[in-house]
């Protein structure tokens, strides 16, 4: 019954919102940069996966595309935000978003 | 030729840049033959830009080269343009042929100065200055020259800045000229704002024909010519030419007799359809400025001892005569005595630059005497220059200063009178020099005694180099008068005229129309009342001073210059000190106050606004995810997506 069942864009595009919204939490609540910088990988992800679902309910092959550009974003954003996170972590060992005040005004 | 105009500042541009980088490798003399030549090249095209505009007809006499777009501002377009017409080209001539022969003598004059090619550096900046100055086709291009010529003015009085009087000279010239200057400026800027152009062409046009209001025409030309007092040493300005004595000699020659001088009435000349068209008081003003001052400088210049201020007053005088026919719309007689003036006036500065340098750098002619014995040369020389000044005929100073007083008796008697009793006046000022500096018994002996460690005192007559330059321009002032003869019968009519025929197509509008009247009718009494008042100064002279049949008038007040400046020193060290504290202090916290107050108010703002910056990325990242559901919500409930 289960298996027979299937899921229809909106599925998706409601996992799309939950991963989303996990995400701009975990970034707005936790203080490990390593964590929020998870989240927002999560979230771009999620974007990544309405592209698709869009994708699949219109026929259109352009919002496939569009995800390719997005994971080639992503993957050079990780290599420099990993670079950043790490050079500060090797300074100043643990510390925490709240602790990277110095553009305080 | 014309195309090649820029050529003439050009080489003393080049001569100063070579001297910048090269002036002490070139050493003596070659950095001053460098110069000399880099002149006497500049004199070569002036030549050739002259006989070229004679080929062309008198309609066409005018050529502008643009250079290159100097100030492109919106409205405000001012190219780095030149102008060649007969005005510039008359001025590049003298200013070019005088100017290398002076170098010339500074070769010989300034022999084992320590600064030897830096006074060379400064003497082709000087030059390159004046060319710019006579050929800009518009204000800026020619008060970026007249600023230049200020400068190289204050670096070359005070050249021996280590003598501190030189160095105040110095000073006192640059900052009576800053107040000449603002008049300038402020003309210019009037001339922007009535007209949205600074170019002589433009506004010469506009008052031609009468698009310009007679109130804007009137206001520029007066303070064009406040401008004028100050560069041309006119009353109430006069008062630092006097003390730019204390500059090497040759540059007094250069600079504070021939050229730099002359600038105001240049400038006069160029704007001569602004004066026409002004309101009558203006160019009255101007004359009667020139007249006083003229009177004024005389009766001082009778009581001067020291060699070179008999000269400097007598310049401050015949500037005033100039003045004296700018005012007359004389414009062609003030540009013809400008030049005679250069050749004669030039010829004296240097005579008595040799005098000085004869005399060991003595300058007080009660200790003088006899030289012509000793100095045959430039005596004889000087002696040209004195009939010249005087107004001796065939000399060169007699027909311009002639033409000078035909004008002023038709505009109005009273200058005429001054005129003539001015002109008394400087034949016996002029005659009372050339007794006691050639004339009469030696009274070198009190002289001798401070220099006695180095046995008999004898003066001695100047090296070559130094006398080409002494004969040359006696040989011009002898003939000079030849340019612009007056329309007398005797005179084949071919050679009469001839500057006014050049100078034409310039001052057509300006010049003063008196082919007919009183005082054009008896032009030949009025030389002959001319020349006898030569004739009575020079007796005079020879009385009191050779044949002592008079015991001398020389007042102190006279000597003091009527006291005018020491009572300029009181004003400016007592009540105008207070005036100029009350102006800083003004400055201090008004001006700079308004400027540092809204400087403060916006440093104040910025700290409160700078208090949003948290520095803490996840306010950021809040603040961010709620623009966004802002910005989402606007455009689906206002904008009605979805």
């Amino acid at each position: 019954m289960i298996a027979a069942y299937v899921p229809t864009s909106t599925w998706y595009l409601l996992l799309a919102a939950a991963l989303f919204g996990i995400g701009a939490t975990g970034l707005l609540v936790r203080r490990n940069p390593l964590v929020m910088f998870m989240c927002i990988e999560l979230m771009l992800n999620a974007a990544n996966l309405t592209f698709v679902a869009f994708a699949m309910q219109t026929g259109d092959i352009n919002g496939q595309t569009s995800v390719f550009f997005v994971l080639v974003v992503a993957a050079a954003e990780v290599v420099v935000g990993l670079g950043i996170i790490v050079s500060i972590l090797r300074h100043r060992p643990g510390a925490t978003a709240d602790d990277l005040a110095e553009m305080k005004g | 030729m014309l195309e090649v105009i820029w050529l003439i500042p050009a080489f003393p541009l080049a001569g100063f840049v070579l001297i910048l980088l090269f002036g002490r490798r070139l050493g003596q003399p070659g950095s001053g033959l460098l110069a000399t030549a880099m002149v006497a090249a500049s004199f070569v095209v002036s030549v050739g830009a002259y006989f070229d505009l004679l080929s062309h007809d008198e309609a066409d006499r005018a050529h502008t080269e643009v250079l290159f777009s100097w100030v492109p501002v919106s409205s405000l377009q001012v190219d780095m343009a030149f102008l060649a017409d007969p005005l510039s080209i008359t001025m590049c001539l003298f200013v070019t042929g005088v100017g290398a022969l002076i170098h010339l003598f500074a070769i010989g004059y300034m022999r084992g100065d320590p600064k030897f090619s830096k006074f060379f550096l400064y003497m082709n900046l000087f030059a390159l200055s004046m060319l710019v100055l006579v050929l800009g086709e518009n204000m800026l291009v020619t008060f970026l020259g007249w600023e230049g010529v200020g400068t190289c003015s204050y670096l070359l009085i005070a050249f021996w800045h280590t003598r501190d009087s030189a160095a105040t000279a110095g000073k006192k010239a640059f900052v009576t000229n800053r107040i000449g200057d603002w008049g300038f400026m402020i003309a210019m800027f009037l001339a922007f704002q009535a007209l949205g152009s600074v170019s002589f062409s433009v506004l010469n046009e506009a008052s031609e024909q009468g698009t310009i209001a007679r109130t804007t025409a009137t206001a520029i030309a007066l303070l064009l010519f406040v401008g004028a007092v100050g560069k041309s040493a006119q009353l109430p300005l006069y008062l630092w030419l006097p003390d730019a004595m204390e500059g090497p000699t040759p540059v007094s020659a250069l600079i504070h007799a021939a050229t730099m001088v002359t600038a105001g009435v240049f400038l006069m000349t160029r704007v001569n359809p602004v004066l026409e068209y002004a309101s009558d008081w203006a160019p009255e003003i101007i004359a009667w400025v020139g007249a006083i001052t003229a009177l004024f400088a005389a009766t001082i210049a009778v009581a001067q001892n020291d060699i070179k201020k008999v000269l400097a007053y007598s310049t401050v005088s015949q500037l005033g005569y100039m003045f004296l026919a700018v005012g007359s719309g004389a414009y062609v007689a003030a540009i013809f005595h400008m030049v005679t003036h250069a050749f004669f006036k030039a010829l004296m500065f240097l005579g008595s630059g040799s005098v000085i340098h004869g005399m060991h750098e003595e300058q007080d002619m009660r200790r003088m005497g006899a030289l012509r014995k000793f100095m045959p040369v430039t005596a004889a020389t000087f002696i040209v220059g004195w009939l010249a000044i005087a107004g001796v005929p065939p000399f060169a100073g007699f027909w311009s200063k002639d033409e000078i007083l035909l004008f002023a008796l038709a505009s109005n008697p009273a200058l005429y009178v001054i005129g003539l009793v001015t002109a008394v006046l400087t034949a016996y000022y002029m005659t009372r020099q050339v007794v006691l500096v050639f004339f009469g018994d030696a009274k070198w002996e009190s002289h001798a005694a401070e220099h006695g460690a180095h046995g008999e005192f004898k003066p001695h007559e100047s090296s070559p180099v130094m006398l080409f330059p002494l004969v040359a321009l006696a040989g011009l002032a002898i003939v000079g008068g030849i340019i612009q003869l007056p329309a007398f019968a005797w005179i084949p009519d071919d050679l009469t005229h001839r500057l006014e025929h050049w100078l034409h197509p310039v001052v057509e509008f300006g010049e003063a129309e008196i082919t007919s009247g009183n005082a054009y009718d008896n032009k030949g009494l009025l030389a002959v009342v001319a020349t006898a008042a030569a004739l009575i100064g020079i007796a005079a002279g020879i009385a009191v001073y050779a044949k002592h049949r008079a015991k001398a008038i020389e007042p102190q007040l006279v000597a003091d210059a009527w006291r005018y400046d020491a009572t300029v020193t009181a004003f400016m060290g007592g009540p105008g000190r207070k005036a100029f504290d009350a102006t800083a202090w003004f400055d201090r916290s008004v001006v700079d106050g308004a400027v540092d107050g809204s400087a403060r108010a916006v440093r104040g703002a910025a700290r409160q606004v700078r208090k949003g910056q948290t520095g803490n990325m996840r306010n950021y990242a809040g603040i961010l995810g709620i623009g966004a559901v802002l910005l989402l919500g606007w455009f689906v409930l206002a904008r009605g997506l979805l």
